[in-house]
């Protein structure tokens, strides 16, 4: 069966997409605590930065954001291995979703958290980082997950830009075996939920795990 | 340490709108250290708002308020330097809900005043054991009555050795049979010389406490003078009417 008989070529494929998705994760969800940092900040400059970031990121299609990476940045002069241009597409396009994912966590913390935080004497990162974040998490874990699920479909976009991940190995199987598409999509479909339905359940674990009695 | 009666926090003329509302209407006021002042008036009088902006958790439109004579800070590190040196207690009392009661009292020194854990704790465990919940330590703020929590919150204050105590209506989200374990607190501190500014309808604590009594309304400070002088001989006609209300019912 096709799928046995190319199961070390979608290993090689698994691996990449799963390489895709962790090294924009630790990227992008730094970035996006910075970002979310930056839109509740009391420095108006900050917030109209990750504001207009967020907006046009949020709103651009993934291919153009890849387009941007793999050709502009080249004409420009910035030569970039392809994987590197990937992950940077990739982290560029997810920050802002990371950023909404925990602005909303951090909305559902009350004021009088803060402001008592303040009124001790911390500065805004201590307050956002010692007494706002820890409280944000549980409510920012369920949307971040979902934001790490669509990410892992979303790298199937560097599929058609030289990377050879999941959907590219599924283009290539499909090509060489004209009678059984179905099941090489089956097969990367298989290897996406593997990544995604565990996700899914930690959600839930950590969901769990971290409550915040008020 | 400055003897008492230097002025500790000054307002000079300030004023705060919100939109149309003046809720902070030319006010004056001097409170000297180690003087207790009570601030008292009806709902939407600018009671939260005046004491609010005196640690600049909301900004003033025009006028100065300085602390020990230094002018509010801006923003930054000045401003929460300051901070740390103006306690306040609310009425909600806003522990932090993600740590224990000792983390609560030690959270401030150790992260603002750089102590160590082992001093912190100490400290922290002399304040606790003063407002009577030390035996309450370990446990999260949720688990604690009104009450404790809100002697939790003066003891975080106080962990951070201020000049200077607000206190925005401490004990009206109390139930009445936790209200005399914080008050108790309260009145404790002021015998001790700390400088306190408290917005309350408590006319015991008042009576017991304070030097002096500020009523407002409408965002103005309409009468300024000793308790027993404010309660039995109340001059405006706005206090006299306010009174006979908190009095009647
Ligand atoms: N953020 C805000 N925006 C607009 N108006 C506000 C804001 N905060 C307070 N106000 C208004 O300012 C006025 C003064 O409010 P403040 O909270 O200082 O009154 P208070 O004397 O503390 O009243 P209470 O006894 O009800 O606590 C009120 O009319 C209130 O509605
Ligand atoms: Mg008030």
């Amino acid at each position: 069966m096709v799928i046995f008989d190319n199961l070390p070529l979608y290993l090689e494929a698994f691996l990449q997409t799963l390489a895709l998705l962790l090294l924009t994760i630790v990227l992008a969800l730094p970035l996006g605590a910075v970002i979310a940092a930056m839109r509740i900040s009391p420095i108006g400059s900050l917030r109209a930065t990750a504001t207009v970031y967020t907006e046009i990121l949020r709103n651009t299609p993934l291919v153009l954001v890849f387009i941007f990476c793999f050709v502009v940045l080249p004409i420009l002069g910035v030569i970039l291995p392809f994987m590197f241009s990937a992950v940077l597409a990739l982290t560029l396009y997810t920050a802002p979703f990371f950023a909404e994912a925990i602005r909303s966590g951090i909305n559902g913390v009350p004021v009088g958290q803060a402001e008592a935080a303040r009124s001790i004497g911390m500065t805004f990162g201590q307050t956002v980082t010692l007494v706002v974040l820890p409280q944000a998490i549980r409510s920012v874990i369920p949307p971040i997950i979902n934001v790490m699920i669509a990410l892992t479909k979303n790298t199937s976009i560097a599929g058609g830009f030289f990377i050879f991940e999941l959907f590219n190995s599924g283009r290539r199987l499909v090509n060489e075996n004209g009678d059984q598409v179905i099941l090489v999509l089956v097969g990367v479909a298989a290897f996406y939920l593997l990544i995604t339905i565990p996700l899914g359940q930690l959600a839930d674990f950590l969901e769990r795990r971290v409550v915040i009695r008020r | 340490m400055d003897a008492p009666g230097t002025p500790l926090v000054v307002l000079d003329h300030v004023n705060k709108h919100y939109g149309d509302l003046h809720v902070l209407n030319d006010i004056n006021l001097t409170i000297a250290k180690g003087e207790v002042v009570v601030v008292i008036g009806p709902s939407g009088s600018g009671k939260s708002t005046l004491c609010r902006a005196i640690n600049r958790l909301e900004t003033i439109d025009d006028g100065t308020i300085s602390i020990d004579g230094q002018p509010l800070p801006s923003e930054g590190a000045a401003l929460a330097k300051l901070r740390a040196n103006v306690g306040m207690v609310f009425q909600s009392f806003n522990l932090f809900a993600h740590k224990t009661i000792l983390q609560n009292v030690t959270l401030g020194p150790i992260a603002v005043s750089k102590k160590s854990k082992a001093e912190a704790d100490g400290r922290a465990m002399e304040l606790l054991e003063r407002v009577g919940v030390a035996n309450q330590a370990k446990k999260m703020p949720a688990q604690l009555s009104g009450g404790q929590q809100q002697r939790v919150a003066i003891a975080r204050a106080l962990a951070m050795q201020p000049s200077v105590m607000l206190f925005d209506e401490p004990t009206s989200a109390l139930d009445p049979e936790m209200i005399n374990e914080v008050l108790d607190v309260m009145v404790g501190l002021a015998k001790e010389g700390m400088t306190m500014i408290v917005v309350t309808h408590e006319m015991g604590f008042a009576r017991r406490a304070a030097d002096r009594v500020v009523f407002m309304a409408d965002g103005r400070i309409v009468e300024d003078t000793t308790p027993a002088e404010f309660f039995d001989h109340p001059k405006s006609e706005r206090a006299k009417d306010f009174l006979s209300k908190i009095l009647t019912h």
